[in-house]
């Protein structure tokens, strides 16, 4: 079977994958414990104090794990890319649970229990240690599953800002449109899921009273289990805890980013003694520039005309040389530096199926205006809301389509393409699925977009202090053709190849 | 000998300034049993709360072994006064001798001590320590649960002992034995006890002195025989509007 075989031969990205998972659900959901269970404590016994906290966390989870996701990417210290905000989204989404359950839990006690307690002579914390929480116990672990359980699900949309995980796979197999990655990542997450229900299920159960019985079974079991959980976490950090010299490379949520990070990393190992941190597949342009300016990444590969557009929000030009120089010299301003081209244009394709432009005769985007009014285009996001993008385009043209266009994720959008969900499209002149897919560029008559050329974006700071790695990225300048990167794509897209692998034949290629 | 449980001018108020007690004074004897007759809502409980500082007076004073509860700790004074609920409010989480040992462990005692104490309490109350000892309270009948209620008010010796309607939710059979328990038990400990009911067949059978609460003060305060004879209107149209006392068959204590 595919997804056996994949896991195979994936065995240890997948065994780290499974590892930073379970660490960062652990971590998140032991930090929302001991974060949620004090408030839940106060919330309990000064409601007035505790409805404005509860509205809090409540507000928190109906916010979309992506939108937090990104969100968080430009807070200053608690954000950036990385497990670290992951973290916090996911400490975010548990705490509600956790408080919720602790409040019920402490105040569905019988009046008669507690009121003996106090009878009794106890002091708070007495009634608190040794009645209320006892009592609400079941109450609160059930809140504790239901915490663990949506952060087992929320950890894998948090490999979109670089906090790595089972959603590796399902982000890398969404931009591959290959279903039996998505599955090697989402079946894993799925059976986490479940473990993580059941085991906590079963502490639930032991710890209602009457099956007190089990009493010491029950605490010799959650001894261990704090034990294990410390070891764990405590190896997580120094897993995760290098300091040392680094340097961190980005890209965005696209198999051509992904490439092209491989490739500065992989150029950046070979040429230095630098350690290189990957932070590829963060979400999109927003999102990478948000880090790079954070810097929560030292550098990442960026294309001119978007940076000119999408970034410094400044007029297009057509003339290559002047739209880098001019991205060049915003790029100064704000502490980032250029270097030299890598040599391909990843240029806005506008695509159709070839069967059609063959049948119609289509050569340019001119040709496509008396057919488009029968036909549906679909378009990403960022094409959408860009100033160079769809506006533009239909200005420049005249174009006019059946119906308003879909907004669709670039990863599916070629596929949605080629099974003829929509006729026309816009994409990425060096993609991939292009040539798998059989799809067909249309040239740009009227030369509306503006270049993109593949540029090294780093930080000033991090050149200062890493001269070698001016030396180690100016290597490449010039050294990728769109060729060459159209083929690497297609590598990866279409015939299912590792990145790492494929970028390291292409260096192998370029150093002999 | 110092008198137990003095109330003097006592007034208890809400906050909203509805009083609930009002001018009500009265004494109680070491090994009394005061019982406290009135209807719902009378301030029956409150007298009960206001001698374990559960509340506090608005005006007036309540002094305990001769001290007045505001001086007390009132972590101290209410280890040294048990309580017996009607509703018993065992902990579901504990079996019936770490019930029991509460007190005592909050005390520091040792645990042979307590364990000593507590088979001593199980055979006080007539239950066999050996078996119900590690039951748990769903375990057991409601009789049962309250006979646990009261060794477990009991466990540490404290000289007074409230009962806040105790056998009020028992079947009549095990209330009428329940009654009997408590009088041999009384027979052997002499506690001061202040007991709130309204079921005047247990306020005859089971109290030293009868007090009627009407209204918010005390409008009688005398051995049951008196109350039983007395003249006042009040209390007659009183005991009259109560269901009638079925025969009493009062042992001597």
């Amino acid at each position: 079977m595919n997804l056996f075989n994949f896991w195979l031969s994936h065995r240890p990205d997948m065994l780290v994958a499974i590892a930073q998972h379970v660490v960062l659900v652990l971590a998140a959901t032991a930090t929302a414990i001991a974060i949620g269970l004090p408030l839940g404590i106060v919330a309990a016994r000064r409601p007035r104090l505790g409805a404005p906290l509860l509205a809090f966390t409540n507000i928190v989870q109906t916010v979309p794990s992506l939108a937090m996701f990104g969100f968080l990417v430009a807070v200053p210290l608690i954000g950036g890319v990385g497990a670290r905000s992951a973290l916090i989204v996911l400490i975010l989404y548990g705490l509600l649970p956790v408080m919720r359950n602790t409040v019920a839990g402490i105040q569905g006690i019988d009046r008669a229990v507690r009121s003996a307690g106090v009878a009794m002579g106890m002091t708070a914390r007495q009634l608190l240690l040794q009645v209320e929480l006892p009592l609400a116990m079941p109450t609160i672990v059930a809140g504790v599953r239901v915490a663990a359980v949506v952060g087992v699900g929320a950890a894998t949309i948090a490999a979109a800002i670089g906090a790595g995980g089972l959603g590796d796979f399902i982000f890398r197999g969404l931009s591959m449109t290959d279903p039996t990655v998505i599955l090697a990542g989402a079946v894993p997450a799925a059976l986490l899921a479940l473990a993580v229900d059941a085991g906590l299920g079963w502490l639930e159960r032991v710890l209602t009273p009457g099956a007190a019985r089990h009493r010491l079974l029950t605490l010799r079991a959650m001894v261990a289990g704090v034990i294990a959980l410390m070891v764990v976490v405590a190896g997580g950090f120094a897993l995760s805890g290098r300091w040392g010299t680094r340097v961190i490379i980005g890209s965005k949520n696209f198999t051509e980013q992904v490439i092209l990070g491989e490739l500065l990393a992989q150029a950046v190992e070979r040429a230095t003694n630098l350690r290189v941190d990957r932070r590829l597949n963060l979400g999109g342009t927003f999102i990478s520039e948000e880090a790079l300016r954070a810097g929560a990444i030292d550098a990442y590969i960026e294309y001119t005309g978007t940076a000119l557009t999408a970034i410094f929000h400044q007029p297009t030009s057509r003339d290559r040389a002047e739209v880098y120089s001019r991205v060049a010299a915003a790029y100064a301003e704000s502490g980032r530096t250029v270097l030299p081209p890598l040599g391909f244009n990843n240029t806005f394709a506008i695509l159709v199926r070839t069967a059609d432009a063959r049948r119609l005769g289509l050569k340019t985007i001119s040709d496509v205006v008396p057919h488009a009014p029968k036909w549906k285009a679909a378009f990403g996001y960022e094409f959408l809301e860009r100033e160079d993008g769809y506006k533009g385009l239909v200005r420049t043209y005249g174009l006019r389509f059946r119906e308003p266009p879909r907004v669709m994720d670039l990863t599916l959008i070629y596929r949605a393409l080629a099974s003829g969900a929509v006729d026309l499209i816009a994409g990425d002149a060096t993609h991939g699925l292009i040539k798998g897919l059989d799809l067909f560029m249309l040239e740009d008559d009227r030369r509306y977009f503006p270049p993109y050329d593949a540029i090294p974006v780093v930080r000033t700071q991090t050149l200062a202090a890493h001269p070698e790695l001016r030396t180690a990225i100016e290597r490449l300048a010039g050294r990728v053709s769109e060729e060459a990167m159209r083929e690497m794509n297609y590598d990866v897209d279409v015939r299912r190849r590792d990145a790492s692998a494929v970028v390291r034949e292409f260096l192998d290629r370029l150093g002999s | 000998m110092a008198a137990s449980i003095e109330f003097e001018r006592v007034q208890y108020r809400l906050p909203s300034g509805v009083a609930v007690l009002d001018d009500v004074s009265f004494t109680v004897e070491p090994g009394d049993v005061l019982v406290l007759v009135g209807r719902s809502g009378v301030g029956k409980t409150t007298i009960l709360r206001l001698i374990n500082h559960l509340l506090l007076p608005s005006t007036g004073e309540i002094r305990v072994e001769g001290r007045a509860t505001a001086a007390w700790d009132p972590i101290a004074l209410r280890r040294r006064t048990g309580y017996v609920l009607q509703e018993v409010g065992l902990f579901p989480h504990m079996t019936v001798g770490r019930n029991i040992a509460v007190v005592p462990h909050l005390e520091g005692w040792p645990e042979a001590r307590i364990r000593a104490r507590c088979v001593e309490l199980l055979a006080l109350v007539g239950l066999d320590p050996i078996s119900y000892e590690g039951r748990f309270p769903h375990e057991l009948s409601g009789g049962q649960r309250q006979r646990v209620g009261v060794a477990r008010a009991l466990a540490a010796d404290p000289p007074v002992l409230l009962m806040d309607e105790p056998f009020g939710a028992l079947d009549p059979l095990t209330r009428s034995e329940l009654h009997r328990e408590f009088r041999r038990i009384q027979g052997q400990l002499r506690k001061t006890v202040v007991m709130v009911t309204h079921d005047m067949a247990e306020a005859f059978a089971l109290a030293t002195r009868l007090g009627v609460l009407d209204q918010g003060r005390l409008v009688a305060l005398d051995t049951p025989d008196a109350i039983a004879r007395a003249g006042d209107p009040r209390i007659r149209m009183f005991l009259e509007a109560l269901p009638p006392i079925p025969v009493i068959s009062r042992e001597p204590v």
